[in-house]
Order: structure tokens, then C-alpha cells, then sequence
């Protein structure tokens, strides 16, 4: 077909009255293609997809400190793939030979054990999907006013999802053996901080994974290789990457990562410890912040979780909020995982926001952002789950649409150090 | 067969009673020397023997501490180390500090001599980690200067952020027996 036979059927296409607005280039097959390259032992990504990387704020004052967001803007599903899985270190990735990995499990036991990988791997495992969001996700919905360009990755891409396999934890801690006074269990990582969190006795018996397999293969070492914590539904900070000790006592150890971090400040300037559920989350990531659409039909996509159960619900605004439609769950909705929800919808060019909102079985609903600050100080660091707004503009550019406060600008957030860890410029 | 069962069932018991019987016994010493980093407990327990104060800590602070933390813990280009009350929720959070944040001396000893110095850490003697901990117990107002980190002292010092410190509402529903230290 020439060009203008080309002209000619787009124009009779257009007649056809339902506008396909779009005309996707004519390009004919090559007749040949050529032979392509030989099998691989290791699969690659394809070239094309190079720019789907994980998101490292230019900011950060160290790289070993900080976080990398999971590209969420540019993904779609409930399992994130190995290398693009969020990252979050205090003190660098360590490099741990799995033939020197060792785990202690000492304190208010009836034998202190030591296990190697190989030990690991022969006991009872179990394979759970969940996802791990870091308390610092959502972070720079602290900003105000809201900044115009953030994208979905960056505004709550401290999440993933992954099937995680190991043992768990609670056989671990029969084969020791629990004295009666044990009420904690003590984590600690072998990066170069030592990472230390308290898990309580009853969480750690319940379904906590010491996990060595993420999505089928060995963990990736930014996410514990070889071994970490997965605790379902709670703050990514307390799934102790690296793990090698598990120290059981009758108190917590208030570590750093307990007092001066992850602790959560109230209106009335009370601080909370031990925040560790994570509260129910949805983002839009298609249409979203930096994407560009044309009017005609878009599926919206998103998606939802919640730490404390399964997503019961996802409600989707077109028109700012006026009125909320249903959008539809993708199977397998699953406990404590990413689900998906999709709903169809027609952009007529007219300027408008966008807006999702999460509701998890046990009821809880994603806050606006204003009642998040009803609940939160202006201040605080952590858990910030506000619902995301996106602006579509007349011209099809999409940007950050989240009101501003009435309170008006906060206190200035930087990026790195404490208190603007994760946040990014 | 049924008691050919029955007898294989009964030799499995004691296995399963004794769980799977994997994973190796520590002996006491040995379970000490993989105590490399003990954890430190609000209550004292974990912290090793030794004592520093203000003056040997301001000596390996300059030397060890302010090129990241600022001369006089100011913070740049990373975290603040002083600050003082009042906290409000009008101070933005990298003011947040040891004086008006922290809410355990004992997790002063705890990270300093874990994680510290960033770029080195465990090379820091207890006594110098003690001396640390007095400078900037000091240097945030919260003990006078002739005080002597040790411990004995660190768990019985009052830290001004703990009286904010409370158990989130959440996770006292979820586990009324928590109490914090
Ligand atoms: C090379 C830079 C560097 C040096 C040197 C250094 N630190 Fe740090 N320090 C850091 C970084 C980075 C962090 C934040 C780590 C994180 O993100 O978890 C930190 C965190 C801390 C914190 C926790 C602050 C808070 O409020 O949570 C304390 C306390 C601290 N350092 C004390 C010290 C002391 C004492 C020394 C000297 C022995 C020291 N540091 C030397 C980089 C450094």
C-alpha cells in the first residue's frame, strides 16, 4: 500500500464514525526476518525495555543509604520481577557467601542453634505472595505544596510483590525451643549496620517467613541474599534482610530503627512506636504523573493492597471525586498481596482528575489527603497513604493532582540523612 | 501390617517430639563468640564493660564522627546528632536529633557501636564508644558534663523524648501485653 492509498483508508476508517482517533503507523512485515541469536543460559531483558529501571533520586547525599523505587509507573501485575523489586539499605549491599551464611538463634531458648544454608533448605517450607512496602513509601505526599511532576513511581513505588519461599519462622523457633518468659524475637542482619528489629512472640509465630527463594530463585542480594525476614503486611524495615541472628528476649531492643526511625508523629506531637501494619494503599499507574494520553478509550490501571488483609474493593474517581465507580479486581486477590484493578473509561480532551481508593476486608479506607493530616503530623516521616490524584490536562499531559492543604506550606524536607531517607529532591 | 504401622508410627514419636532435629547445639562459649554486635537493651543488659567520658569523647568524635556529622553534630552532610527541646510538630524532621528525639540512652551505645562509623564500623573500642556517648549526651543538654557513660549509668539516664514515646493505638489492640521500656 503507498501513501496515499494509506490516506485514503485512514480516512475511510475515520468515516466509519467511531473515531479511531489514533492512527497506528503503516508499517508493513519485513518479508524475511532474520535469524535471531542463539539460546542463552541467562534471559535478558530486551534492549527496548533498558529504560524500565529502578528510580534513584539524584539527591541522595549516599548510595548506601536510600532507596530505589520499583518502576510501577511502567509495570503491570501483582509480582514484581527480581530486579526491579524496591531496594531500601542502611548501610550497603553486603556481599555473603552462602557457604559462610550462619544463622544463631540464641537468648530465652532451650538450646541455642546455628544453622547453615544447606540445614535451611532441608526443613519445611512454605511459598506465600505478599508484598513488602517500606514505612517510607508515599514519603513525598509530605511535600507541600504537592509537586507537580511526581510520577507513580515515585510517589508509592517502595512497593513489590513477590512469592517468597522458606521456612517458617515458628519451626525455627520450636527446634530451639521457647523458654516461658520469651516475648520477643530480636532480628539482626549481617549488613555493615547490623540492622536490628523486635518482632513480637505472637507475630513471629504466626506467619513469619525466613525466606531464601524470591520469585523461585535465590534472593537478590539488595534484597537479603542469602536469607531474610519476610513478615506479611508489616513495614519493610522490620523483614530483616541479610539475617543472621535471632536473638529471643522478654523486652525489645528499642534499636535505632525502632526510636529514631520508623516511629510515627502525631497532630499533638505524641510519637508512636511499633507502627508496623501497613494501611490500605492503591495508586493509579496508568494513567499517571508524567505520562502523556490521547482522548478516546484507556483502560485506568492500578494497584492495591493492604497489610491487613485482602483488597475488598477498589473505587475509582474520573471527574475529581464528584462520584466513584467500582473498578474491577484481577484474580488472584490475594492476603496481604498487590492486587490489580482495571476499569475501562473514554478521556472526551477535557481537563479532569483522577483518583483511586483502596478499601481492605477488615474495612479500612484509604484516607484523602486531608484526613491522612487529620490523623498524622505535618511532620511526620512514615506510612503516608493518602489517596493519589493525577491531573489530566486539556493536552493529555498528566501530572501530580493532589490538593493543597489548607495548612499551607510544611516544614521543608530534605533528601537522605534523617527524616527525608527516601525522599528525593 | 496395622502393627508394622503402628511401630513405625511409635520410632517416628520421639523425632517429631523433638522437632526435626536439625541445626547444631551451640555450646555457651560458642553462642559468646557469635555475640559480635550484642544487643543492647533498654535495661542495660548487652552492654560490655567499660566507661568514657566527655572529654575522651569530643576527642574521638573530631576525629572520627564530625567530618559526616558536622563539628559539632549539626549534621552535614548527614543526620543531625544535637538538638534540643522543644519538639514540635512544627520542626521539620531532619532536626529531629538525640536531644529531642531519641527516646533510650541505651540505644545510643547500641547503634554507635554496631553501625558506626559508617564507613568502618566495629572499629570503635567500648571505651571509646562510651566517651561518644557522654559527648553527645552532653552536647544535647541531657547530662551534665562530668558525666561517666558506663553501664550503670546509661540505662538509668532519662532521655526528654520519652515522656512523648507512647505504644501506637493500633498495636496495643493487636497485643495489649506490649508495654514499652
Ligand atoms: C562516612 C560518614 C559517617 C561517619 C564518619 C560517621 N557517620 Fe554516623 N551516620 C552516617 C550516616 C550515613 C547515617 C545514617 C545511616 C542510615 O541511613 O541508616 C549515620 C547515622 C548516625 C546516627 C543516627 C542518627 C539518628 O538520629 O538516627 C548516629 C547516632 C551516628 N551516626 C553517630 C556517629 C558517630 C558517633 C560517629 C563517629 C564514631 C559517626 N556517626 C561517624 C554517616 C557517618
Amino acid at each position: 500500500m503507498d501513501r496515499r492509498s494509506f490516506l485514503k483508508t485512514l480516512a475511510a476508517a475515520l468515516a466509519v464514525g467511531n473515531a479511531r482517533v489514533v492512527a497506528v503507523e503503516f508499517d508493513p512485515f519485513p518479508p524475511a526476518p532474520r535469524l535471531g541469536k542463539p539460546l542463552s543460559p541467562v534471559g535478558e531483558r530486551s534492549r527496548f525495555e533498558a529504560h524500565v529501571q529502578r528510580y534513584i533520586s539524584p539527591n541522595l547525599p549516599s548510595r548506601h543509604t536510600g532507596a530505589a523505587f520499583a518502576p510501577i509507573s511502567e509495570l503491570d501485575g501483582i509480582i514484581h520481577p527480581n530486579g526491579l523489586h524496591f531496594e531500601r539499605d542502611h548501610a550497603g549491599v553486603p556481599e555473603i557467601d552462602p557457604k559462610k551464611w550462619r544463622l544463631v538463634i540464641h537468648g530465652l531458648v532451650e538450646r541455642p542453634l546455628i544453622f547453615d544454608l544447606e540445614t535451611l533448605m532441608r526443613m519445611p517450607t512454605e511459598s506465600r505472595i505478599y508484598f513488602i512496602e517500606c514505612a517510607g513509601n508515599g514519603q513525598n505526599g509530605y511535600r507541600e505544596p504537592p509537586e507537580p511532576t511526581l510520577t507513580a513511581t515515585r510517589s508509592r513505588g517502595l512497593v513489590s510483590g513477590a512469592e517468597w519461599t522458606g521456612v517458617p519462622l515458628r519451626i525455627l523457633l520450636e527446634e530451639a525451643g521457647l523458654k516461658p518468659e520469651a516475648r520477643w524475637v530480636l532480628a539482626e542482619g549481617a549488613d555493615a549496620s547490623a540492622w536490628v528489629r523486635s518482632i513480637p512472640i505472637d507475630k513471629a509465630l504466626a506467619d513469619v517467613l525466613v525466606a531464601f527463594r524470591q520469585n523461585g530463585e535465590a534472593l537478590r542480594p539488595e534484597n537479603g541474599y542469602p536469607v531474610r525476614l519476610v513478615v506479611p503486611g508489616w513495614e519493610g524495615s522490620i523483614q530483616v534482610k541479610w539475617l543472621r541472628r535471632l536473638l529471643v528476649a522478654d523486652q525489645p531492643a528499642m534499636s535505632r530503627g525502632e526510636t529514631s526511625e520508623y516511629t510515627d508523629v502525631r497532630p499533638d506531637g505524641t510519637v508512636d512506636a511499633f507502627t508496623w501494619v501497613m494501611e490500605p494503599q492503591s495508586i493509579i499507574t496508568r494513567p499517571s504523573g508524567g505520562q502523556r494520553i490521547a482522548p478516546g478509550f484507556h483502560e485506568i490501571r492500578g494497584l492495591a493492597w493492604s497489610g491487613f488483609g485482602k483488597i475488598r474493593a477498589v473505587e475509582v474517581s474520573t471527574d475529581g471525586g464528584k462520584t466513584w465507580q467500582e473498578a474491577r479486581l484481577s484474580e488472584p486477590v490475594l492476603d496481604r498481596a498487590l492486587t490489580r484493578f482495571t476499569l475501562p473509561w473514554r478521556w472526551e480532551g477535557q481537563e479532569t482528575v483522577i483518583l483511586s481508593r483502596a478499601v481492605d476486608e477488615a474495612g479500612n479506607v484509604q484516607p484523602t489527603r486531608e484526613e491522612f493530616f487529620r490523623r498524622w503530623a505535618r511532620n511526620n516521616r512514615y506510612h503516608y497513604n493518602g489517596i493519589q490524584a493525577w491531573r489530566i490536562r486539556a493536552d493529555g499531559r498528566v501530572e501530580n493532582g493532589d490538593p493543597p492543604l489548607a495548612g499551607g506550606p510544611v516544614p521543608p524536607l530534605r533528601a537522605g540523612g534523617c527524616g527525608g531517607e527516601v525522599l528525593d529532591g | 501390617m496395622a502393627r508394622a504401622l503402628l511401630l513405625l508410627l511409635l520410632a517416628a514419636l520421639p523425632a517429631l517430639a523433638e522437632g526435626l532435629g536439625l541445626g547444631r547445639e551451640l555450646a555457651p562459649e560458642e553462642v559468646q563468640a557469635y555475640d559480635v554486635t550484642p544487643i543492647v537493651l533498654p535495661d542495660g543488659r548487652g552492654l560490655p564493660e567499660g566507661e568514657g567520658d566527655y572529654a575522651a569523647g569530643f576527642e574521638v568524635y573530631a576525629f572520627e564522627c564530625a567530618s559526616c556529622h558536622g563539628p559539632n553534630g549539626e549534621g552535614a552532610p548527614f543526620d543531625r546528632l544535637v538538638a534540643a527541646e522543644p519538639f514540635s510538630t512544627e520542626l521539620p524532621p531532619h532536626r529531629f536529633a538525640i536531644g529531642n528525639y531519641w527516646p533510650y540512652a541505651t540505644t545510643l551505645f547500641d547503634y554507635i557501636y554496631r553501625a558506626m562509623p559508617f564507613q568502618e564500623p566495629h572499629k570503635l573500642e567500648p571505651d571509646e564508644v562510651y566517651a561518644l556517648v557522654a559527648f553527645l549526651l552532653v552536647e544535647n543538654g541531657i547530662v551534665p558534663e562530668d558525666f561517666v557513660a558506663s553501664r550503670e549509668t546509661l540505662p538509668k539516664v532519662r532521655m526528654p523524648a520519652r515522656k512523648r514515646l507512647r505504644l501506637d493505638p493500633l498495636t496495643r489492640k493487636l497485643y495489649p501485653w506490649i508495654e514499652l521500656p
